[in-house]
């Protein structure tokens, strides 16, 4: 006979609560594109041309640099969680799948980091 | 280990050609979005560069191939952009009826066409033929 009580076996073996996790960040940062996206295209259609001195320029308002790091850092966010629904389906093989989704992270996370640095630099005026 | 359906299972839905060509495009639009996140940190790195790499970098992109580049980013995120409202809709809990889903899927086509025409006419003007 055992001596756990029926709650001491069923402790830690339901769900974790993490499910949703995913398809809530996902939806999280698809709401947010949805203005930033707009924001960001439209910014880069009205500028009186994509020259060094008008981007610069730009990237230096203060809102613009904030909105710039938040389109940056939402839109690898967002990208990183399709791409590795994409590859979770039609990559098969533990091995490759799990080399590829490491892939996949790494690659937003330095696109997220080059970014902001890039925007950063050019903003705070540290720029060559 | 048994051989189990792997998703994407395709062949267990019954699809209808406006539910499979509007899934179909949101997720390869989506990967091509993914893509342009390259380009914008490859330009937005060039700025942080200085003048003299930003300019190399411009002539880089004002080649024809990335003005194709340009227009195709321009379409897929015209699409992707109306194609994530609707699922945003449905997530709502609104929209999922079958004839819904029919006349959003043809709205989605239709809005982002617009969208797509109207942003490239812009660019086109504002930019290529300035």
């Amino acid at each position: 006979m055992s001596l756990r009580t029926p709650l001491g076996s069923a402790l830690g073996r339901g769900a974790a609560k993490a499910g949703v996790h995913h398809w809530w960040v996902q939806r999280l940062t698809a709401i947010a594109l949805v203005p930033l996206g707009i924001w960001f295209v439209v910014s880069l259609l009205s500028l009186p041309s994509l020259g060094y001195s008008a981007v610069s320029a730009w990237m230096s308002q203060g809102w613009t640099a904030v909105l710039l790091i938040l389109f940056v850092l939402t839109v690898a966010w967002h990208s990183q969680l399709g791409v590795r629904v994409v590859v979770e389906d039609y990559v098969h093989g533990a091995g490759p799948k799990t080399a590829l989704l490491v892939l996949v992270t790494y690659l937003h996370v330095i696109a997220a980091a080059a970014g902001v640095f890039a925007v950063l630099r050019v903003a705070l005026g540290g720029a060559p | 280990m048994a051989e189990r359906p792997l998703s994407p299972h395709l062949s267990v839905y019954r699809m209808h050609r406006y539910t499979l060509l509007t899934s179909m495009l949101n997720r390869i639009t989506g990967l091509a979005l993914s893509a342009g996140l390259i380009l914008l940190v490859y330009w937005l790195m060039a700025a942080a560069a200085g003048p003299g790499p930003y300019a190399q970098a411009e002539s880089v992109l004002a080649l024809w191939i990335f003005k194709a580049v340009f227009l195709v980013l321009l379409a897929v995120f015209s699409y992707h952009l109306c194609a994530g409202v609707r699922h945003l809709v449905w997530d709502s809990g609104r929209g999922l009826e079958r004839a819904q889903s029919r006349v959003s899927a043809y709205v989605v086509l239709g809005a982002s066409a617009v969208l797509f025409a109207g942003l490239a006419c812009w660019w086109l003007f504002s930019r290529v033929l300035a």
